[in-house]
């Protein structure tokens, strides 16, 4: 059983839906049709030349291609985490940082996930390493950025009290725990969210993904379940570690509070 | 300034020719301090316009901004000690007192006695107060208090009477001294009023061009 495959005529009609909606938007003067419209294209571009390269990969197989392949997406995943913050690290930090964090816990979790979990002949075999790791590691950035942002926002507008706080006596992390923790909650929460109400709401992505190509729905099912652990897993592991190698970056040895190293 | 002038050392008295509390070519930002000596129970006084640097340099003293130069407890200097300690020792207060926790309570790590409490005019209860309704005074008293509570042996008072009345301002002062008398802490106390600096210390600063000049004593 295979699924009904879509041709560009029909892309064009689900295009239209796009195009019904930017011109509703402009007729609002939203301001946000271009970026809708820009968007959009982004995604055509995007996921047309990613089918390309899929395709290389699983035909091809040359297994240096996977590394080069996870390469690129660590290094976009990086620089999307430090566009996504309002006040970032300067200099190398932001990307160095998030891509830090991208590489240790996306892609622990995703060798975790081929070795031990799902175990494929070979393990690395494109068609199931690269879907895994893009999954954990999109999911992952989206948490950290969401997470360092919010710590360097809670910083810079309590500096005052933290100061406070160092000046009596108290360590850099004593006395931000209060915020690291409340970033911690606010990263987790949509992850925690999307697993509560699964199935009940939402059917997921990948799930349905499978199920639309033919796939047996318990199989399906059981899939979605693992690779949601190891979203959180990522995720999690991820915020923690990003919140504290920010945190070291932004105070000095002498336990000054160095929002200078902000931009 | 002399030492028969005051019946003060300037400087020795600990050790061997050693200060007890010392800053010496003192640089952060923009500002140069040749030098600040301090003995036990010692007062000093530093004035100047606002704006001027007053509490720049109390928060670079107590390491809370960048800057360079010799500071020394007891001979040790301030790089040798962990910041936590050094701050711990020497206690920064804020002009601005500000509150993160619930009550009044949590900023506390022990409890401040009832006499203190009562001679700053705080209810015996203030500690179980929500720090939300703390009033501008009430705020600056129990943040000396909190600093207090530390332990500190040597103040750096930022303004510390600024939103009190005549009357609460002498009580302040008096809570302050004796402190610094019991407990024979240094004291570098920051004020704009002529006559505070002139009751409170034995010696007195002006900030002024971005350096600390001593004042000729009345």
């Amino acid at each position: 059983m295979s699924s009904i495959e879509l041709s560009f005529w029909d892309i064009g009609l689900g295009a239209l839906m796009m195009a019904l909606l930017a011109g509703l938007l402009a007729s609002y003067r939203l301001g946000v049709s271009k970026t809708l419209l820009i968007a959009s294209a982004r995604l055509v571009l995007q996921l047309w030349i990613i089918g390309k390269v899929l395709g290389f990969l699983f035909e091809e197989g040359h297994e240096w291609y996977i590394p080069i392949m996870a390469l690129v997406m660590l290094l976009v995943g990086g620089r999307e985490i430090m566009a996504r913050q309002k006040r970032r690290l300067k200099g190398w930090y932001s990307w160095g940082l998030g891509m830090a964090t991208l590489c240790v816990c996306s892609f622990a979790v995703a060798l975790f996930g081929l070795l031990v979990v799902v175990r494929p002949e070979p393990w690395y075999v494109p068609q199931y390493s690269i879907p895994l790791l893009g999954m954990i590691m999109s999911n992952t950035m989206s948490a950290v950025s969401l997470a360092m942002d919010r710590l360097s926002s809670a910083l810079y507008e309590n500096r005052a009290v933290i100061e406070q706080r160092l000046a009596l006596g108290e360590s850099g992390s004593d006395a931000i725990r209060g915020y690291a923790r409340d970033c911690v909650r606010t990263g987790i929460m949509p992850v925690v969210n999307s697993m509560a109400t699964a199935g009940l709401v939402s059917l997921p992505g990948m799930m349905t993904g499978q199920i639309l190509a033919g796939e047996d729905p318990e199989r399906a099912v059981m899939y979605q379940i693992m690779i949601w652990f190891l979203i959180a897993g990522g995720t999690g592991f991820g915020i923690v570690l990003s919140l504290k190698l920010m945190s070291r970056r932004l105070f000095d040895e002498r336990m000054r509070l160095r929002l200078d190293r902000l931009g | 300034m002399t030492a028969f002038g005051t019946g003060l050392p300037l400087r020795g008295g600990f050790g061997d020719g050693v200060s007890w509390f010392s800053v010496r070519d003192f640089e952060y930002l923009d500002w140069r301090v040749d030098e600040l000596f301090l003995q036990p129970g010692e007062v000093v006084a530093v004035m100047g316009e606002s704006g001027s640097g007053k509490s720049l340099f109390l928060r670079a003293i107590s390491d809370l901004i960048v800057s360079s130069g010799l500071v020394e407890f007891e001979g040790v200097s301030r790089e040798s000690m962990r910041a936590t300690e050094w701050r711990r020792k020497v206690g920064y207060l804020p002009a601005e007192i500000l509150w993160w926790e619930e009550s009044v309570a949590d900023h506390f790590l022990g409890i401040p006695d009832e006499d203190t409490l009562a001679r700053l005019k705080l209810k015996p209860d203030v500690l179980e107060w929500e720090t939300s309704r703390l009033s501008m005074g009430e705020r600056q008293r129990l943040g000396l208090l909190r600093l207090l509570d530390r332990g500190p042996s040597v103040l750096l008072l930022d303004e510390p009477t600024s939103n009190l009345d005549e009357v609460a301002a002498s009580r302040m002062e008096g809570v302050i001294l004796d402190y610094a008398k019991r407990a024979q802490a240094g004291v570098v106390w920051v004020t704009h009023s002529k006559e505070q600096a002139e009751r409170v210390a034995s010696r007195r600063f002006e900030m002024a061009d971005k350096k600390l000049k001593g004042l000729a004593n009345v």
